[in-house]
């Protein structure tokens, strides 16, 4: 039992990442029908917000420091970051400390321009071509931008650590009654899901509530209908695509501390995010949620050492294995519409 | 001629007079000038040129002739790799019968998959086959190890059963592939005034493959069967509705495209016997797609054009380092010089994929045709600056 709670803990972390990016594809393709390759390289992106961000607090200046001296009896030059003149010591180091939570506010508007700067100046003139050109433009750009980050940042992985209130772990074993240390969950996953949980609400509640969310729902119902009525589809679409950039973003940004970011974070998790889409279903919201969080724990469950000895090599082809069976037995996904991306 | 309309014979003609007198063309430079690092004409990089072209042709033929987009099919490449550095290990040395057993053993792994992957069409296919792809892949580089040899790869061994050949006739040497006798690594080196010219056996072989490759998919382009092909990519639903099942077609061509994939795997092995499972990954997939992309999908030449394209930028002008660059501008004023030289360098070098970017972008924007279409434009850019001075002279005829 502890195991098996383990392993949907060990999913959810996972989950979320995949639910968030499949979130934001699906956005910007139940909107604007374009299959967009260079999600991965938002969420990339997104990540690499919080590694600037990081370097942008931590940019010093040298100081002559009397107090300390080095092996030969000069005083010592020590690098103070500029946020210590700024806000004194205890301060700058706690939001030094903080970077990648504050990175959030950082990454929104970052992402939202670049979200709509690529639907304006690129994704707009691929509306009326075939599927095959979307996917192929994309994936062009989605290499372009990775090759960007990786001339500035270079092709190691940088690490941007949690917050230190939440290193460490949580021991759900002796919660919920099972033997202590049974059960050790790392805080900084417990809070990536918690976020992607409030993010993935705020994005219903945003297209449920709002007369904004009722219109593009209207849209992505009947795009000429929309505009029948004098509503500026396209301005509000544009909108939704620097939303699902940020979603993007954000998704990339909190999971800095779970794997260091480097420049082809985007491109490995694209492919399973288009197959988590596809599972869900594609045009379907609430599916690629679904699909996000079954496929996150049906991995980690696979990566058990009993389902491994039993099966070996399971835990690398779970996701394609679920996905081909799927595709096959339920042909629109698990919640899918009839007629999207039939032909 | 060989049953090919006069226009294509004169296509084939050039494709093979370029593929035999590539070690010509490929080495324009004399060897030891400043141009020299231009020359492309080294067996290695030859080898890959015709081997990756006979993998695009193969792509393209699916692709462009019914627009299913497949994102899976370096698996292919990778099992007839597989299969073909078995055959060097257990039967024989000969590269002949692990070119053949690549092919067929890629054609039933395509079998397997596109009767599966075909059941849907679009976007589905094109995750279909990325998730078989994948999976094998994962598979390869980890369970499989016996079989595969995991992420170090397979390769052949001193002690290899080679039961044709006997362990003694190797000699104390892992023996090199070798087609009767004359390994694919030999080669003429051929020094004339200057120039280097090499003639190696292995791109020899891989050339004559490619131009039976390329003969093969010009006959199928232009049969009833590739018309039907085209069709499908045309209006499938409307071919449905006429009373046809395109599934025993797509079927057919999924097959053939994945037996070409497992030919230039086979040779891949034949030339280096080695296969390790990284040749499946799908970033391996999506460079033949760019490869087909960037030179015209649906074309005949395209896909060649595309493959050697990709292969030259990828080993010229990714060694091009900022010490090369600095002795191209050393003529300009010094700051100038650093300017240039600092806004070229991510572009080149280790950044060459950034320019593959930008450029596949620019072809997909700009030139849905490819680099075909580029040429095409091209040329009728001239021809109708030539027919224009001559509708002068019409004109200007009566009036004398």
């Amino acid at each position: 039992m502890d195991a098996i709670i383990l392993q949907i803990l060990n999913g959810l972390d996972k989950g979320s990442a995949y639910a968030l990016i499949a979130l934001g594809l699906t956005l910007i393709f139940g909107t604007l029908g374009v299959v967009n390759f260079a999600h991965g390289a938002l969420f990339m992106i997104g990540a690499f917000c919080a590694v600037t961000l990081q370097r942008i607090l931590t940019l010093s200046h040298v100081v002559i420091d009397d107090t300390k001296k080095d092996f030969l009896g000069n005083p010592l030059k020590v690098e103070v970051p500029y946020i210590y003149d700024w806000f004194g010591q205890e301060t700058g180091a706690a939001i030094i400390d903080w970077a990648v939570p504050l990175a959030i506010i950082f990454a929104i508007p970052v992402m939202i321009i670049i979200g709509m700067v690529m639907e304006r100046g690129l994704i707009k003139h691929f509306y009326k071509r075939p599927h095959a050109d979307q996917i192929l433009v994309t994936f062009g750009l989605a290499i372009v931008l990775q090759e960007i980050i990786k001339a500035y940042y270079g092709a190691n992985p940088i690490p941007a650590p949690a917050p230190e209130a939440f290193k460490g772990s949580y021991d759900f074993g002796a919660l919920l009654g099972f033997d202590a240390n049974t059960i050790i969950y790392p805080y900084w996953r417990l809070v990536y899901f918690a976020f992607a949980a409030v993010v993935i609400a705020a994005v219903f509640a945003f297209l449920q509530f709002t007369t904004f969310g009722m219109v593009v729902r209207a849209g992505m119902a009947d795009r000429e209908t929309v505009g029948l009525l004098g509503i500026d589809i396209d301005k509000r679409f544009t909108m939704m695509f620097g939303l699902a950039a940020a979603v993007a973003g954000l998704a990339g940004v909190m999971y800095t501390p779970i794997n260091a970011p480097n420049y082809h974070m985007g491109m490995d998790f694209l492919v399973i995010s288009f197959v988590v889409v596809v599972v869900g279903g594609m045009g379907s919201l609430p599916g690629a949620v679904l699909a996000g969080f079954v496929l996150g724990i049906l991995e980690s469950f696979a990566s058990m050492r009993e389902v491994i000895e039993f099966l070996p090599g399971i835990n690398q082809v779970v996701i394609y294995l679920a996905a081909i069976i799927i595709l096959l037995t339920r042909p629109r996904g698990l919640l899918g519409r009839k007629g999207v991306m039939e032909d | 001629m060989f049953g090919l309309s006069a226009k294509d014979t004169r296509l084939f003609f050039i494709v093979t007079g370029l593929v035999a007198f590539a070690p010509f063309l490929m080495n324009p430079f004399p060897t030891g000038s400043a141009m020299a690092q231009f020359n492309a004409g080294y067996p290695d990089l030859m080898q890959r040129f015709v081997i990756f072209g006979i993998f695009a042709i193969g792509f393209n033929l699916l692709f462009g002739l019914t627009g299913y987009l497949s994102f899976g099919h370096a698996a292919f490449l990778g099992a007839g790799s597989y299969a073909a550095v078995w055959m060097l290990k257990l039967l024989t040395i000969n590269v002949i019968p692990a070119i053949l057993i690549s092919t067929v053993v890629a054609g039933a792994f395509a079998l397997l998959i596109g009767f599966i992957s075909l059941r849907r069409s679009g976007i589905y296919f094109s995750i279909l086959t990325l998730a078989f792809a994948q999976m094998a892949f994962a598979l390869a580089a980890s369970v499989l190890t016996p079989i595969t040899g995991g992420e170090t790869g397979l390769q052949t061994a001193l002690n290899d059963p080679r039961i044709l050949d006997g362990i003694a006739s190797s000699g104390g040497n892992i023996p090199a592939p070798a087609l009767f006798g004359l390994e694919m690594r030999n080669s003429y080196v051929w020094n004339v005034s200057g120039w280097t010219f090499t003639f190696n056996a292995g791109y020899y072989l891989a050339g004559a493959f490619m131009i039976v490759a390329f003969y093969l998919s010009m006959r199928i382009f232009r049969s009833p069967f590739g018309l039907m092909l085209q069709a499908i990519k045309t209006n499938q639903t409307r071919l449905n509705y006429t009373g046809l099942n395109s599934r025993p077609y797509t079927l057919a061509v999924f097959v053939i495209s994945g037996m070409y994939a497992g030919l230039a795997g086979g040779l891949m092995a034949s030339m280096d016997p080695l296969a390790g499972a990284e040749r499946m990954q799908w970033t391996a997939s999506g460079e033949v797609v760019l490869m087909t992309i960037l030179g015209g999908a649906g074309t005949l030449i395209g896909p060649v054009l595309g493959a050697g394209f990709i292969k030259y930028f990828e080993n010229i002008f990714s060694k091009i380092n900022s010490n090369v660059l600095h002795e191209w501008f050393a003529f300009m004023p010094d700051g100038m010089e650093d300017f240039i030289v600092t806004i070229l360098y991510p572009f080149v070098g280790k950044g060459w994929h950034l320019t593959l970017g930008i450029m596949f972008m620019m072809v997909v924007i700009f030139l849905p045709g490819g680099l075909v279409e580029g040429g095409q434009r091209i040329a009728n850019l001239f021809r109708r600056k030539k027919s224009q001075p001559s509708e002068a002279d019409g004109a200007k005829t009566p009036a004398e």
